[in-house]
Order: C-alpha cells, then sequence, then structure tokens
C-alpha cells in the first residue's frame, strides 16, 4: 500500500479538528469569513472521502486504508484504522452532510458563531473517528469525546429547554457508555488469560477470540455493548433522550444528530457486536428484534400525534432506525445490505427534513402544525423538495427510502434467527404508518386555504433562497440516485455484509451443534449448553 | 556520602526550605526572594529526581529509599509545588496576606510529602505525616482573622490528631507483632512469625489512619470543611499533594511491602474504595458551594484510586500512580481557576458565581470545562485513562463489581462537573465580574491543562516512567 493510503484516513479525521483550531484561532473578525472556513474546513474531507470511495476496492471484504501505530505501548493499544464498505458508506454520509448542514442554517446561528463552527468541525472529527477506528480503546475514546461537542451544540445553540435536553442527552449516553468500558476492559482481559494472550484491545485479534468466551461472559459483554449502542440508535425504550435533543438541538446539530450520530449506534452492532460476541448475537437477535418491531410502530405513532413539526421528525427517527436494527438482527444478507444502506437513508432523508424544518422555522419561528396551512402557494421550491424528502422518506419506489425498507423486510422475512413472519409483518405496518404521519403532516402544512398575504406566525413567508437550494440539492440527487441504481453503494458494503452474515451463519450453527450434543443428557438445554463448550480460562 | 549522592531531591528541597526559612526570617525580609528561593528549589529538586530515577535501594540505614518511586512521587509534588507556588502569590496579595512564612510551610509541608514518598520505615512514614500534616494545619489557617480558616484549621488539627494517633498505634502494634519497624525486614517476615492477629489489627490501624489522610469514606468528614475553610490555592496543594503523598505511604506499606492483594484488608479496602465513590459523588451532587463540591468529588476520587489499591496488583500501582498525577493536574487547575473568581474569601464560591464565565472569561471558561470533563473522566482528557487503568486493574483482580460501581458512579459524577459547565456557557444572564487572572495563574492555568490534555492524548510518557518500577 502506498503511502497516501496509509495516511488518509488519519488525515480525513484530524482535518476537521485542524480545522477547528483554525476556526477558534484565526486572526478574522468577520462572521462570513469564520463561516466560510468552516465550510472549506468540512469540504476538504468530503472530497478526501470521495477519493476513498473510488480507491475503495469492493471485491476485498477484509479492511482497506489501515493504518497501525503503536500508541500506548504498555498497555498494547495502537492507533489503528482502516475501513470496510459499511464504514466508508458511514464516513462518506458524514462528510457529505456537515457541508450540507452549515450552508443549510448559513444564518440561523445569530450568537458565537466562531465557537460554534469549530465545536461543528470536532464533532466531525469525533464521528469520523468512531467509524475508522478499529481498537476499541481508540474507538471508546472518539465515542464519548464526541459527547462533549454535542452536548454545547445542544446547550448554547438550542431552544428553550435545551439545558435539560443536554444534560439529559449526555448522561444517558454517558450511563450506556461507561457499561461498554467495562466490558472492553473484561474482554482485554480475558485475552491475557488465554493461552498465548495478552492483554489486547485490537478489534481484529479480539474477534479471534470470539468462540472462546464462555457463553454467560459473552452475553455479559454482549448486553453491556449492545446497551450502549441502543441508546445510541435509540432503540425503544431507551429512546426518551431524543426527542428532547432532537428538538432542542439547533437546526444543523438535530441533522447531524439524525444524519449520522444515530447511526454510530447501529453501526457499533455491525462492527463491534457481531465479531466480537457473535454467539450472544444470535441468541439476542429475538429481543432485539422485537424492540426494533415495538420502535418502529411505537415511534410512528408517536409521530403520528405530534403537533411540532421537528418532534414529528424526530419520533418518525425512532421509527426508520427501528427497521434499521431489525435488518441488522436478521442476520441475512438482504437484511443487513438494507440496515446499511437504509442508515444512509436515514441520514440523508431525516437530514434533509431537519433541513427543511430548521427553513421555515427561520422564517416565521414557529414549527407548530397547527400554524401553517396552504404554504405550498407561497413557497413552490420548498413545497416540491419537502414532498420529494417525505415520500423518500416514507418509502415510495423509485426514491431511496424504499430500497433499504424493502430489503429490510425480505431479510426479516427470510430470516433463519429470527424465524417468524411476524417481525416482518409488523414492521410493515411501519411503513404504511410513516405514510400517513408525512403525508398528513405535509397536508395540514403545505395545502388547503393559503393565510392571506402569506403571513405564518406574523412573518411572510418567502421561498428557498439560492444558497438553501443548494444544500439541499445534492441530497435530493442522492435520493434519487439510491432509489433508482442502489447497486453504486450495494456493491461497496456487500462483502464485508456477505462475511459478517457467514461469521452468523457459523454462530447459529455452532449453538445448534451445541444443543444437540447437550440434548440427550439435560432436557432443558439453555442452561447447560456452556458445559459443552471448549472452556476458556476464567 | 553515597547517602547523600542517591538522595539529591530529598537533600535539595530541605535545604531548599531552611534556605527559605533564613531568607524570611527579617522583620521586613522580602518576600519575592523567599518565592525566588523556593521556586528554585522547587524546580532544582523536581529536575534532579528525574535524573533519580534508577534502580531502588536503601540509604540512611535503611530508613529511607531512593530510586523510582520515591522520585516518581518527588517529581509530582514538585510540579504541585509550583503550580501552587504560581497561584497562591497573586491570591495572597489579592487578599492582603502576602507573608514569607507561607512559602516556608509549603516547602515543609513538601518535604513530609517526599519523605511519605520515600520511607522505608514506619518511623519515616510517620515523621513524613507529621511534617506536612502540621505545616498544612497551619496554611489551613492561614486567613487568621477569617472565621472559616479558623475553623478549618482547627478541625483539621483535631481529627488530623485524632488520625495520627490511629497511625501510631498501629505502627506500635506491628512493632510488637514483628520486632522491627523497618518495612524491608517486615516485608520479609515469614507469615506466620510474630503474632499474626496483633499483627493485622496494627496493619488496619495504619490503614484507616492513612485513610484519613487520603479522605476516603468514612473518615472523610473533615475534608469538605477544610477544603472549604482553608485558602484556595493551599486547598489545591492538599488536595493534590497531600492526597498523593498519602497514597504513596498507602501503597509503600501495603502493596509494595505487604503484598496484600487477595487478603482480607485488600477486600476491606474495596469496601472503603466503593463507599468514598458512591458517597463522595452522591453528595457532590447537593453543594452549592464550589469548594465543598470538588472536597467531595475528591473524596470520590480517592475512591478511584483505593480501587487500584485494593487491586494490590502491579497493574492497580501503576494506575494509582498515574491517576494522581493526572489528578494533581486537573484538580490544581480547577482550584486555580476557583482562586480566581473568588472574590473576598467566602464570596464567589457559590457555583452561581460562574454564570456567563463563556462570555466575560473566555480562556478562563475554557480551561474550567476542560478540568471539569477531565475531572468527570471524559475522554481524551487525563482523567479518562486514570480511570480506565485503575478500573483495568481492578478487574485484573477479579473485582469487576468494584469497577462496576465505578462507572455507575462516574455517570452520577458528571451531573455534577456538568453543571458548573452548565453555568458557565448555557445560562443566559448578567455574568458576574471577574478580573483577569494574574500572569502566574495564567501561567500555572495552562501547565495544568496541558499536562490533562497529555496525560490523556499521550500517556505513554508517564506510564514509561511508572512502569520502571517494575
Amino acid at each position: 500500500m502506498n503511502f497516501i493510503d496509509q495516511h488518509i484516513l488519519t488525515v480525513v479525521v484530524f482535518l476537521p479538528l485542524a480545522g477547528a483550531l483554525a476556526v477558534a484561532f484565526a486572526p478574522v473578525t468577520s462572521d462570513e469569513t469564520i463561516k466560510r472556513l468552516g465550510l472549506a474546513a468540512v469540504t476538504v474531507p468530503f472530497l478526501l472521502s470521495l477519493y476513498l470511495f473510488f480507491a475503495f476496492d469492493s471485491t476485498k471484504a477484509g479492511y482497506q486504508f489501515v493504518q497501525h501505530v503503536p500508541w500506548i505501548a504498555t498497555l498494547n493499544i495502537s492507533y489503528f484504522v482502516g475501513i470496510d464498505g459499511i464504514s466508508l458508506l458511514l464516513v462518506l454520509l458524514t462528510t457529505f452532510l456537515m457541508p450540507l448542514a452549515l450552508l443549510g442554517t448559513w444564518n440561523s446561528v445569530d450568537r458565537r458563531l466562531r465557537e460554534y463552527t469549530a465545536v461543528m468541525l470536532l464533532l466531525e472529527a469525533g464521528m469520523l473517528g468512531v467509524f475508522v477506528s478499529l481498537d476499541l480503546f481508540l474507538f471508546y475514546v472518539y465515542w464519548e469525546a464526541m459527547l462533549i461537542p454535542m452536548y454545547f451544540i445542544i446547550g448554547i445553540w438550542g431552544g428553550q429547554e435545551r439545558v435539560y435536553a443536554a444534560v439529559k442527552f449526555f448522561l444517558y449516553t454517558l450511563f450506556g457508555s461507561l457499561l461498554m468500558l467495562v466490558a472492553i476492559l473484561s474482554l482485554a482481559y480475558f485475552a491475557s488469560t488465554q493461552p498465548g494472550g495478552q492483554f489486547t484491545t485490537n478489534l481484529l485479534d479480539l474477534s479471534l477470540l470470539a468462540d472462546r468466551i464462555p457463553p454467560n461472559l459473552q452475553l455479559w459483554m454482549f448486553a453491556a455493548f449492545a446497551l450502549s449502542f441502543a441508546i445510541k440508535v435509540p432503540l425503544f425504550p431507551l429512546h426518551t433522550w431524543l426527542p428532547d435533543a432532537h428538538v432542542q438541538a439547533p437546526t444543523a446539530g438535530s441533522v447531524i444528530l439524525a444524519g449520522v450520530l444515530l447511526k454510530m449506534g447501529t453501526y457499533g452492532f455491525i462492527r463491534f457486536c457481531f465479531p466480537l460476541f457473535p454467539d450472544a448475537a444470535v441468541r439476542a437477535a429475538p429481543i432485539l428484534a422485537v424492540l426494533s418491531v415495538v420502535g418502529i410502530v411505537y415511534g410512528a405513532l408517536v409521530a403520528m400525534v405530534q403537533t411540532d413539526m421537528k418532534k414529528l421528525v424526530a419520533y418518525s427517527s425512532v421509527s426508520h432506525l427501528g427497521f434499521v436494527v431489525l435488518g441488522i438482527f436478521s442476520m441475512t444478507e438482504e437484511g443487513m445490505q438494507g440496515a446499511v444502506i437504509q442508515m444512509v437513508n436515514h441520514g440523508l432523508s431525516t437530514g434533509a427534513l431537519f433541513l427543511l424544518v430548521g427553513m421555515i422555522y427561520d422564517r416565521t419561528h414557529t414549527r407548530m402544525i397547527a400554524d401553517y396551512g396552504g404554504a405550498a402557494k407561497f413557497i413552490p421550491v420548498y413545497a416540491t423538495i419537502l414532498m420529494v424528502v417525505s415520500l423518500s422518506s416514507m418509502g415510495l419506489p423509485g426514491l431511496n427510502g424504499f430500497v433499504g425498507e424493502f430489503l429490510v423486510l425480505v431479510g426479516a422475512f427470510k430470516s433463519g434467527i429470527l424465524d417468524s413472519y411476524a417481525y416482518a409483518a409488523v414492521a410493515g405496518l411501519g411503513v404504511i404508518f410513516s405514510a400517513v404521519y408525512l403525508l398528513w403532516m405535509y397536508q395540514r402544512v403545505m395545502l388547503g386555504p393559503g393565510r392571506e398575504g402569506g403571513m405564518y406566525g406574523g412573518h411572510t413567508l418567502t421561498d428557498l433562497a439560492p444558497r438553501e437550494i443548494a444544500a439541499l440539492v445534492p441530497i435530493i440527487v442522492f435520493i434519487v440516485w439510491i432509489g433508482v441504481y442502489p447497486s453504486t453503494f450495494l456493491s461497496k458494503s456487500a462483502p464485508a455484509v456477505r462475511n459478517a452474515v457467514e461469521q452468523m451463519e457459523n454462530a447459529r450453527r455452532g449453538i445448534h451443534v451445541r444443543y444437540a450434543q447437550v440434548s440427550p443428557v439435560s432436557s432443558s438445554s439453555i442452561a447447560k449448553a456452556p458445559q459443552a463448550m471448549p472452556k476458556g480460562r476464567r | 556520602m553515597a547517602d547523600f549522592s542517591s538522595n539529591y531531591p530529598l537533600i535539595v528541597l530541605i535545604f531548599t526550605a531552611l534556605a527559605a526559612l533564613i531568607a524570611g526570617a527579617p522583620k521586613n525580609a522580602n518576600i519575592r526572594l523567599v518565592s525566588m528561593v523556593a521556586f528554585v528549589g522547587l524546580v532544582l529538586a523536581g529536575a534532579l529526581s528525574v535524573e533519580g530515577m534508577t534502580a531502588e535501594g536503601p540509604s540512611f540505614g535503611s530508613m529511607i529509599l531512593h530510586g523510582v518511586y520515591p522520585c516518581f512521587f518527588t517529581l509530582l509534588f514538585c510540579l504541585a509545588g509550583i503550580v501552587t507556588l504560581l497561584l497562591s502569590e497573586p491570591y495572597l496579595q489579592r487578599f492582603g496576606h502576602p507573608q514569607a512564612e507561607y512559602t516556608i510551610l509549603l516547602l515543609f509541608a513538601t518535604v513530609g510529602m517526599v519523605l511519605m514518598a520515600s520511607a522505608n520505615d514506619l518511623i519515616t512514614v510517620f515523621l513524613g505525616v507529621e511534617l506536612m500534616s502540621i505545616c498544612l494545619y497551619v496554611l489551613a489557617g492561614f486567613f487568621r482573622t477569617e472565621e472559616r480558616s479558623n475553623e478549618a484549621s482547627l478541625k483539621y488539627f483535631l481529627l488530623g490528631a485524632f488520625a495520627t494517633g490511629f497511625l501510631l498505634y498501629g505502627i506500635a502494634l506491628v512493632y510488637g507483632s514483628s520486632g522491627t519497624t523497618n518495612l524491608t525486614l517486615i516485608g520479609a517476615m515469614h507469615p506466620d512469625a510474630g503474632s499474626r492477629m496483633i499483627f493485622t489489627l496494627g496493619a488496619t490501624l495504619i490503614a484507616v489512619g492513612l485513610s484519613f489522610k487520603v479522605a476516603a469514606v468514612p473518615f472523610h468528614m473533615w475534608a469538605p470543611d477544610v477544603y472549604e475553610g482553608a485558602p484556595t490555592p493551599v486547598t489545591a496543594f492538599m488536595s493534590t499533594g497531600a492526597k498523593a503523598a498519602a497514597f504513596a505511604a498507602f501503597l509503600t506499606v501495603f502493596s509494595r511491602t505487604l503484598h496484600f492483594g487477595g487478603s482480607s484488608v485488600a477486600a476491606v479496602i474495596a469496601v472503603i474504595a466503593a463507599s468514598s465513590m458512591i458517597v463522595g459523588n452522591v453528595v457532590a451532587i447537593s453543594q452549592s458551594n464550589i469548594k465543598r463540591m470538588l472536597a467531595y468529588s475528591s473524596i470520590a476520587h480517592a475512591g478511584y484510586m483505593l480501587s487500584g489499591v485494593a487491586a494490590g496488583s502491579v497493574q492497580g500501582e501503576v494506575g494509582v500512580m498515574f491517576y494522581l498525577s493526572a489528578y494533581a493536574f486537573m484538580n490544581l487547575g480547577a482550584f486555580g481557576v476557583i482562586s480566581v473568581v473568588e472574590r473576598d474569601h467566602s464570596e464567589g464560591l457559590g457555583i452561581d458565581s460562574y454564570a456567563g464565565l463563556s462570555r466575560r472569561r473566555p480562556l478562563l471558561a475554557g480551561l474550567m470545562a476542560l478540568f471539569m470533563f477531565s475531572l468527570a473522566g471524559i475522554p481524551p482528557f487525563a482523567g479518562f485513562f486514570g480511570k480506565y487503568y485503575v478500573f483495568l486493574a481492578a478487574i485484573d483482580a477479579r473485582m469487576t463489581w468494584l469497577a462496576i460501581v465505578g462507572v455507575l458512579t462516574s455517570v452520577v459524577s458528571a451531573y455534577y462537573y456538568l453543571r458548573i459547565v452548565v453555568v458557565m456557557y448555557f445560562q443566559d444572564g448578567e455574568a458576574t465580574p471577574v478580573s483577569a487572572p494574574a500572569r502566574p495563574v495564567l501561567i500555572a492555568l495552562i501547565l495544568s491543562a496541558l499536562m490533562t490534555l497529555q496525560f490523556g492524548i499521550y500517556p505513554s510518557a508517564v506510564l514509561r516512567l511508572t512502569h520502571q518500577l517494575f
């Protein structure tokens, strides 16, 4: 591998960090210059990740662009980064959404612009770091460090209840993460007790140990990881931080929160829970699938009754992320591919929805659905874009949402691990509900008799400015692209997904074999099953 | 002579203290000169202790130990002393008590700490504890016209004397059962030699005495009042230097001499650790005075560090040493900011005094936020890595429950550390006027912040030092 390929991920992650420092200390006073500097600092990583996309070899399943440098030698912790097809798409999504989020909210931030731009850049560095880390320690550092900028974004630039929302977001996430830390430590320690093993947090080394971890220990560690990821996703019933955080966050914060941050949870399941604890993941799959199906329906039903557009979009995230988790835990190729593409889809369409809600809020200072009606007359461009994005979000064939949801449902139907049609059947309801809440919102806001003179909330409604259109059009392009020709993206993640599915299949067979070995001795085999396993020293 | 040449840092410190004493003796002594002497002495001793990190060995008739372990701590004490000095001068000037005695007492306290860390004999431990404590009793009451300061001093003195009694009685019992106070000899003793029961009783009493000094539950009662009443830089020094010294003695006696890992004493220490984490963090939530809040937080941090001690392993020892260094800088920094925001003695200590600090003094607020996140254990700051290490040691020693208590209480702690950030950054309203920090304070704060970052991002440098031990 050449020099560029070895260092490019580091550059992509650290560029926003350097940008943050530059913005923080640049001797400029004009707001406009700071904004431009910020935009430049997020555009360059995007261009670099385009290079990643084209240079990525989608015939290989392993990690590419790997860089491995010792970091804390005494604890065998290394700076180890690399991406496979799944992380590639998420890196691209992150770097793609960042410039759009900044561009789409160009004039919405009215105070402490310098700090705002710097903190957004720090956030991007943290998120990218999460997606490229292949060392659990490194991953954990990014995972938690990223809380700090998000906390400030919600707390300083948020709405009325921002302090409550910021603290809740922080503590909720921290709670999950810290238990994951204990699991990481236990796992690393477990590695050191293995014959010839040593203390390590290297993901690849640790995943080799997967079948040696005693099932009960594995289940505990899986639970700790899963809790942390489930809070981040958020999976029902751990979702209560989300409506607060989304609604209170400033528009760009909501876009990034929904677009990227939530994906860190679902990504974590695929990247860490599966290879590290395959047996436990298989055993826990039905539980997580049930929770995700409940989340799909619950999120959709709650979204339906919202009176605040932003809250509606926030709850729709709970529903949509349920699809992603269902796809992941169907543990089939279709399901997981669907989950991966659905992560991207949700980032695009919900990101766009938050941008749109933010844009109309900037004009009228109200997000209440009841304050609108017939707005389409005055803002036709806005209305058109909102229609396309809503249709994408509800999964209209030909647009991106359909591809993801369809694949997830197919996966859930086919899944041998879930082994029931009920999941897909109930989840299918979520698709219908999403049409209900989105179209109903559209009808109440955009259609019907318009207010006199286009006055809403005491302000005249004006259509989108060119800059705002420029922020939305790229998203629309990808919404259509993925809807029509998803292979561009699916082919990138296919080898990695196939690999993961294969591993889960093996784990499933492993469990079946073990049950078969035990069953003649004891009829209720689940409790006894561990004893049939080759035991590691504990 | 070899005894002298291998103990330069200690000797330099003693002579610095004596020189400062002489320089400060005249009626119209030049306070600047005294501070300069102290500063140079501390820097020199710190530099010499870096040099002195070689193989360990006994000196002065096996009374004290030289080598890596004491030198690591000496360096820490010197750095803490330097930062405290930098914080103190502007602070004392603002509140009108600049006196040479302050610096001199600070130096002697440092000597006491170094003695505790280099002890190879229980008598030396005791000497160190006393030298350090007596100086700190006086320093805590340095604002002698202030009621709170007097209360702090008296409380610290009475409870400290009580703790010393425990310590001394423990030493006597250990001597009674083993016939020696020398730690090398005690460590080499056969486990069944002498009276086992009296020995265990003695060791437990020593643990109690030292637990007082580290402010661990249930021996923590003095800490909030003393931390609140003492001049802020003194509080900073007490909560970092004195705590580190007490932990140094803890590790010397229990981990390095008695190798108590896995024993019932370890279980007792684990319980003390868990209760310190719980009580410290939970009670800190309800505090409205920031110094009291940090006092409870320091009780909680003692708990985190004790879980490393309880592990009783090399991991645990290294973890505690790392944690102490990390804690020293983030806490010195936090108290440094407090000393700037503080107005007339007890004014400006309420958490609400920090309202709008980010607009008024962005740098100060930024540094405070950094120290708070680090204290809460959020990466990439030093506090996180300290916790990582001690929890690792606890899991390594099959005390996963202790690590779980640790992380759960960390979530609790995040709440009150974040509260400071909330007040500084998120609250609208009138900003309280805060004077600009004087240059020495600024240097001290930035130094602490850089160390806090460095310990978190590249801990290898410190770890390499600590690992030389083993």
